[in-house]
């Protein structure tokens, strides 16, 4: 590119800036000391932003000049092969460190006077359950949108369902934890074929849009019928979760969960219950799609996502097929909600807003659709590093949308972007590049 | 070069389309009209480009609801389906399968994949609608494994063996065009429609193409014990003269004739159709 159409596209960059940042920055209201609100004007600050998109721009151009920008690459990235053969050992590994996390809260007194203490504490644990939950979540949406290919922006109306079903039935007829999960997915399920049955019809942009106004809706209705969810006052004393009917209590009765096992009783008990409650339920959900996705059931999300009239030919009813796949993921969904509920004790329409089901889809879109392995490292980096950032304060959301925006230029389609197929001839699973793999028009 | 079969006596027909008519908006795709097509033979649509096959073709697989007229379809087994009045996917239950004018496989999926998918039906049956199968209780590792072999029969007749687990995306066009033949084939149709098989051969393909939908026909492909009968839109003329044993003509969206491939070459309308009138017919073109 010459200087001169250089300097123009400079220029119009500039222009765009100046238009961006003189009603976001130039102009701020500010309290005066008298108390009354006044306009304060800006414009240096305008000034030097304007300036820098100019210069950050032509250096932009100076050196896509010289060398060429990385490309957008949906090629199996050189971490995918090391990965996928390491694959048999990385999982594993992941698995082990997930479930052995907890035990490394306490200290243990291995004899021979050597005593192991203990390294990670409730920060890590908690932390720890709240990665799990959005792993759940992501595998609970990657049915629906990596494998079915159908784009759900309002999965976290199947949160709130579950969420707000256990807590309903356990307030309200003192039903326990176990009895309610089912029924809470059942719930969430009955939800999911609900929202399916009149977008059936629909594909891409205009199933965002329905799903998200389904999302929205359940969490209005959340907010209004005061008489029945509580309003926004939310739901409070939930029941706690108990060790199968023994409580977690302080007081060391025979009747507590310490009393019953003899030991000395400690609040971690609860957290690492609640640690490996989640870990269990997301393995579930983990082995239900694994499994599934080697049964005709599976294959036929599969095949729906890449060629729905091709499904059509060949007999298979497109509307079970989408509705079991809104229904499997919604129930999912519910599961991890009524664990949210019990873990909490107190809900609110405010824990189930449109950002919790970005969250969870940008999670699903990042680890690659259809990847479980990428779901599970993409829900551990995003939520794990949003914690890492949290010294930055607002400047971490910053971060987080560079971060964002970085891998979907490098990688459109997510870390792991290769499928893996569900049945060989030759007993050798190669992976399929993400190129051709289809996305689903939703 | 096929020998043609002797006349059935009686006509045994397994498709009926009687006064189909398709009218889109103001135009009139298909205007009246009536043929048949005879079990364990191939029955050949063709027509300029424009004379309204494809139309013909997406009503009787149900990609189209006619505007009026019926089909019927009389199975193997006896039994007669009115195939304008079914939903989409039941016609491919009922026991008709077609391929794409522009291939439609599922690219990221291996072709044994592709061949599984199309068995979907019965291997559903076969898990307890999923439940059964993800917790390994039913009768489904054993419908796997005959839908596997099953498969490998058909890879085998179309020539694709070795591609067996490579993305169908991946595969040179002409193989992707035997393994969409061998896809339709797994569900078990009664009627097999093509739509365009040769489209894009070159003419060594094309000749290895009439020699799989002949072995079809026969059912002497992929062991399968029961000839298939096959209903093709083909501009192809070559392919379509050696393999077909009757033809159809269309233009403007009517019958202009209809006999055997004989027949049809020496009917004066048929190559007024094609050769003159201001309407060009190209040999190769899309319908």
């Amino acid at each position: 590119m010459n200087p001169a159409t250089a300097l123009k596209d400079a220029a119009v960059t500039g222009l765009v800036a100046l238009a961006l940042f003189t009603p976001l920055v130039g102009l701020r209201t500010d309290v005066s000391p008298t108390g009354g609100l006044y306009l304060r004007q800006r414009w240096s600050d305008v000034a030097i932003l304007v300036g820098l998109a100019f210069a950050g721009r032509l250096a932009l151009l100076a050196w896509r000049g010289r060398r060429s920008l990385p490309t957008a690459s949906t090629a199996p990235g050189w971490w995918e092969a090391p990965l996928r053969r390491l694959g048999a050992v990385f999982a594993p590994l992941l698995l082990a460190f997930a479930v052995l996390m907890p035990l490394s809260a306490f200290s243990w007194n291995l004899g021979g006077g050597f005593v192991l203490p203990a390294l990670t504490g409730r920060y890590e644990l908690d932390l720890g359950i709240l990665v799990l939950t959005y792993v759940m979540l992501g595998w609970g949406l990657n049915i629906v949108v990596g494998l079915a290919g159908l784009l759900d922006l309002g999965y976290v109306a199947f949160y709130a369902v579950g969420a707000y079903s256990y807590a309903l039935l356990s307030t309200t007829f003192g039903w326990s934890f176990w009895a309610c999960l089912p029924l809470a997915g059942i719930l969430a399920a009955f939800w999911g074929i609900l929202l399916g049955f009149p977008v059936l019809r629909l594909r891409g942009d205009y199933l965002a849009i329905v799903t998200l106004a389904f999302g929205e809706i359940i969490r209005i209705v959340l907010v209004n019928w005061v008489s029945f969810t509580g309003g926004p006052n939310g739901i409070s004393g939930i029941p706690r979760p108990t060790f199968f009917g023994l409580p977690f209590s302080m007081s060391g009765e025979p009747g507590t969960f310490a009393g019953f096992f003899g030991i000395e009783p400690d609040p971690s008990h609860r957290i690492v219950f609640l640690y490996y409650l989640i870990l269990g339920l997301a393995l579930l959900t983990n082995w239900v799609t694994v499994r599934l996705r080697r049964q005709p059931l599976g294959r036929a999300w599969e095949a729906l996502r890449e060629d729905e009239i091709a499904c059509r030919a060949l007999g298979i009813n497109i509307t079970t097929t989408k509705l079991t796949a809104f229904a499997i993921g919604a129930m999912f969904g519910g599961f991890a909600g009524a664990f949210f509920a019990t873990r909490q004790a107190f809900i609110s329409p405010e824990s189930f807003t449109f950002i919790e089901s970005a969250i969870v889809l940008a999670i699903v879109v990042l680890g690659g659709m259809g990847s479980q392995i990428g779901v599970a490292v993409a829900a551990l980096v995003m939520i794990g590093g949003f914690e890492l950032f949290r010294d930055l304060q607002e400047w971490r959301m910053l971060v987080f949308g560079a971060a964002m925006v970085a891998i979907m230029v490098l990688r459109p389609r997510g870390l792991v972007a290769s499928r893996t197929p569900t049945v060989t001839l030759s007993g050798r699973k190669r992976a399929i590049s993400g190129e051709l793999v289809g996305q689903g028009h939703g | 070069m096929a020998t043609p079969l002797p006349p059935p006596r009686g006509r045994d027909l397994i498709l009926e389309v009687r006064d189909l008519t398709m009218r889109f908006g103001g135009l009139l795709a298909v205007n009246q009209v009536s043929f048949t097509a005879d079990r364990g033979r191939i029955t050949a649509l063709i027509g300029p480009n424009g004379a309204g096959k494809t139309t013909v073709f997406n009503c009787i697989t149900g990609f189209y609801r006619p505007t009026s007229g019926t089909i019927l379809l009389r199975r193997d087994d006896g039994e007669v389906t009115e195939l304008q009045r079914q939903p989409g996917h039941r016609i491919a239950r009922a026991g008709v399968a077609r391929t794409f004018q522009n291939t439609r496989l599922f690219p990221g999926m291996t072709a044994l994949e592709n061949l599984l998918v199309a068995q979907h039906v019965p291997l559903m049956g076969a898990t307890g609608f999923g439940i059964g199968a993800v917790l390994g209780l039913s009768r489904y590792p054993r419908a796997e494994r005959l839908a596997i072999e099953k498969a490998r029969a058909w890879l085998e007749a179309t020539r694709l063996l070795d591609r067996a687990d490579d993305p169908a995306g991946a595969l040179p066009y002409g193989a992707q065009r035997r393994l969409e033949i061998a896809r339709a084939m797994c569900t078990e149709p009664s009627l097999l429609c093509l739509d365009e098989p040769a489209a894009g051969l070159n003419p060594r393909e094309s000749e290895e193409l009439s020699e799989l939908l002949l072995a079809i026909r026969d059912g002497r492909a992929a062991e399968r014990g029961r000839g298939c009968s096959i209903l093709l839109i083909e501009h192809d003329m070559g392919v379509v003269m050696r393999i077909s044993d009757r033809v159809v003509v269309l233009d403007h969206g009517r019958k202009i004739a209809d006999g055997s491939p004989e027949e049809v070459r020496a009917d004066p309308r048929v190559i007024a159709a094609y050769l003159g009138e201001g309407d060009d017919g190209e040999e190769n073109g899309g319908a």
